[in-house]
């Protein structure tokens, strides 16, 4: 028995290293076919980060890892909220402009504007979670369609709002006050690149995340519902609240995602906002399994590899889009590389018990 | 009033509901009300655009890849695989005919195209049906993964290309068309007349007849190839049992796994044919972010369709026509649509309060009446607004029509060879 228990944790370790193997493999063989220098980029890949780098890497870790927790949210229940990408970029916009306003001073002009964001994006991810509950509209479809939706909206309230920048020529919402700014920490002296004040509130919600899942009779239904819908609604939780509430909770989530970007490195809403995070966002809780520690590695990862692959294009004539296809393949590794080694386990366990049934059956034979 | 009377008008014993196919006349006499309905709207609005052949060869060429990418829906679907990676693979399939046909020729880049879709949809089979990865999962991971590597194929192929860059191909030669001159011609002045319901009716036939892609018509062929295949053959049945009920298939003798991989390849194949179409016959080249999520739009339609060919066709029609009205008409031509989107909201809601659905009745009502309120009380959509049509269009559809819709009973279930037991 402990044998077997022992077994499976070894696979269930190895799961994720099998699959970064396979995908390192996989975009090897990408790179030789199209006869880039395979040697060349993995060095520069897997080579030390600069000192620059490393703080990089935190900052987007941080966006990529309030994304992931927003999809994982959702995940656990079975809902797949594809919407993330629209949500946190409407709510980003909102924010922005009511920073910009700056109604409330310094800090309370600051935490307003992050409610703001988060109630938006719980908000439009609630038009999805209304279409499932009562029309029973796929949410995965719904959110597709409110991301395009958001798309436009945004561009034309965009429009609308811009004030001009000096020296730019891309539009932008009006500029946050100095005093409702979030300030960074330096990692050295010597470098005067900054890591986002956010990356608290992303370990915060990470730790939310947690006990409000694991520790909390909402947890509780969240997670029996997305095991087992009948089972769920044997016991007498009201699924389709849990729709609504879970889809609101991660469209709230999702709201912050574009906040440590605001108030620490944009300080205001524009074209050249970031976007495509919420995609990453699945693909990274996908990569940690929903698990808030397993989360923040995946988002290490993906930070680790965006940042390593910038210079390929000046120092190898590689296009970094090259971390794309390994980024995706690692994905649909890790998910397959995990269902391998869940069958593994359950064959496992099976042949455990008939194990331990064949030791008991003489037994029973005596006493009869 | 209804409440009183509407249950003694009907029987006191509920018949048995008698099952209403889409049979051929069923579509005819619903295009009859839908040009009828169009040219009434076209008078009442005076939006002439609406429906001039011009606007319906452009509904053609948009409706035409939803409705690839829809058809590629539909086939896996109906083994029961869920395929959200639509969009990746037709992005390869952009790819694949930018690059074949760039290089070698316009009909090797209609293969590519094919080919490349087929590549992706080989990677969602080995993901989904043989090792049982969730479906949703391994598409989403697939539209990363198509992304990226044409991105990055795209910078191998066609940088330092004449007329080619890091994101786009160079102009690739046209596809033969078809025009039949001693008809398109006279039916061209007819429609010129603005006649009520004849120049709509010309505008109709024109567009078919005048400067036609072949692979338009061999794309509208396939609609009926595949409802062929999939519901008059024993090919089809079997594939389709393995959506429906493939432990039972598999207790029969069918080799569910084996019909589950080719359903998705040939999936694979539909979307990548429906990226080649934007590429060869929409714009003449290869541009990054040609699909603009009309991979997602094509499932829509399928599930609009409720996973059938004839309403597939429909979904895409309307796709595309909502998109090629924001790019002729612009703010105009949707304003003119609004007044049709309010009446047939009420109609809804009238029919939704006879049949007791009060909640539904007034959701629709209000709607309505509040696009009603908006098409009178303005003169135009704003431009920047008009982006949004064809996906609020999806919404509201499915907001209406999805509790009448059935999927395959199987769809999405990962199934593993023995579980018949």
């Amino acid at each position: 028995m402990t044998n077997a228990t022992l077994k499976r944790l070894s696979l269930v370790i190895g799961a994720p290293v099998l699959a970064l193997v396979t995908a390192f493999l996989i975009t090897s063989l990408v790179l030789a076919v199209a006869g880039d220098s395979v040697s060349g980029v993995w060095g520069q890949i897997l080579s030390l980060p600069t000192p620059r780098g490393y703080v990089n890497i935190i900052n987007s870790a941080t966006v990529y890892y309030l994304s992931a927790v927003a999809v994982a949210i959702g995940f656990r229940m079975n809902l797949f909220n594809i919407g993330v990408d629209g949500q946190y970029r409407i709510a980003s916009f909102v924010a922005a402009i009511v920073a910009g306003e700056a109604w409330l001073p310094g800090y309370l002009n600051t935490v307003f504007a992050v409610l703001a964001a988060m109630l938006v994006g719980a908000a439009w991810a609630g038009i999805a979670g209304i279409l499932r509950v009562t029309r029973g509209v796929s949410e995965v479809i719904s959110t597709i369609m409110l991301n395009a939706i958001a798309t436009v909206v945004v561009a034309y309230f965009l429009r609308k709002a811009a004030v001009e920048h000096k020296g730019s020529n891309t539009i932008a919402t009006k500029e946050i006050p100095e005093g409702s700014r979030v300030p960074g920490f330096t990692w050295s002296e010597d470098v005067p690149a900054k890591i986002y004040g956010f990356v608290l509130v992303a370990i915060l919600v990470g730790i939310l995340y947690w006990v409000i899942i694991n520790k909390t009779r909402f947890g509780f239904d969240l997670r029996a519902t997305g095991l087992s819908e009948t089972a769920a609604v044997a016991s007498g939780i009201d699924v389709k609240r849990m729709v609504l509430v879970s889809m609101l909770l991660s469209g709230a989530i999702a709201g912050l995602v574009g906040m440590p970007l605001l108030f620490g490195n944009d300080y205001s809403y524009g074209s050249t906002f970031q976007s495509g995070l919420g995609f990453a966002g699945i693909a990274i809780a996908l990569l940690g399994r929903n698990h808030p520690v397993g989360i923040a590695l995946g988002a290490l990862l993906f930070a680790f590899l965006d940042e390593q692959s910038n210079p390929l294009q000046i120092l190898l004539d590689v296009s970094p889009d090259i971390v794309k296809i390994t980024q995706g393949v690692i994905v649909l590794t890790v998910v397959i590389a995990y269902e391998v080694v869940r069958r593994n386990g359950i064959r496992l366990e099976q042949r455990s018990v008939a194990n331990a049934l064949e030791d008991e059956a003489p037994k029973e034979e005596v006493k009869a | 009033m209804s409440i009183v009377t509407a249950p003694l008008d009907e029987p006191l014993q509920p018949e048995p509901r008698k099952r209403r196919k889409l049979s051929v006349a069923w579509l005819l006499i619903g295009f009859a009300v839908f040009m009828l309905l169009m040219s009434l709207l076209r008078v009442a609005t005076g939006a002439n655009d609406l429906n001039s052949s011009g606007t319906i060869r452009a509904t053609i060429i948009a409706a035409i890849p939803i409705g690839l990418a829809g058809l590629g829906g539909l086939w896996s679907e109906r083994a029961g695989i869920v395929n959200i990676g639509l969009e990746g693979m037709m992005i390869l399939g952009t790819f694949g005919a930018g690059y074949f046909g760039y290089f070698y020729g316009p009909w090797q880049g209609v293969v590519g195209a094919i080919a490349f879709g087929a590549i992706g949809g080989l990677l969602h089979a080995i993901a989904t049906v043989t090792f049982g990865v969730d479906h949703i999962v391994s598409g989403v991971a697939i539209n990363i993964i198509g992304l990226g590597a044409v991105q990055y194929l795209a910078v191998l192929a066609f940088t330092g290309v004449p007329g080619g860059g890091q994101t786009q191909s160079p102009r690739i030669d046209d596809l033969p068309s078809v025009t039949i001159s001693a008809l398109s011609n006279p039916l061209g002045d007819l429609e010129q007349k603005h006649w009520f319901l004849v120049s709509d009716l010309a505008a109709f036939v024109r567009a078919f007849v005048n400067n036609l892609s072949l692979l338009t018509l061999i794309s509208l062929a396939l609609f009926f190839f595949t409802y062929w295949v999939l519901w008059r053959t024993t090919f089809g049945l079997r594939l389709r049992s393995c959506g429906e009920s493939p432990a039972a298939a598999e207790s029969l003798g069918v080799n569910v796994i084996r019909y589950k991989f080719i359903a998705v390849l040939i999936s694979g194949g539909f979307a990548g044919l429906a990226g080649g179409f934007l590429a060869l016959v929409a714009s003449n080249t290869f541009r990054e972010g040609q699909t603009g999520g009309r991979g997602y739009i094509g499932l829509a339609a399928m599930i609009f369709g409720n996973w059938r060919p004839s309403g597939l066709l429909a979904g895409a029609g309307l796709f595309g026509y909502t998109d090629t009205l924001r790019l002729r008409g612009g703010g105009e031509s949707i304003h003119g649509l609004m007044l049709l989107i309010a009446v047939l909201l009420l109609l809804v809601a009238a029919w939704q309060w006879r049949k007791a659905n009060r909640i539904s009745a007034l959701v629709s009502a209000i709607l309505g009446i509040v696009v009603a309120v908006w098409f009178f009380a303005t003169e135009s959509v704003p431009e920047d607004l008009t982006g949004m049509t064809p996906y609020l269009t999806t919404l509201l559809v499915l907001a209406l029509a999805s509790q009448r819709l059935r999927m395959p009973a199987a769809d999405g279930k990962t199934y593993r060879k023995g579980s018949a037991g």
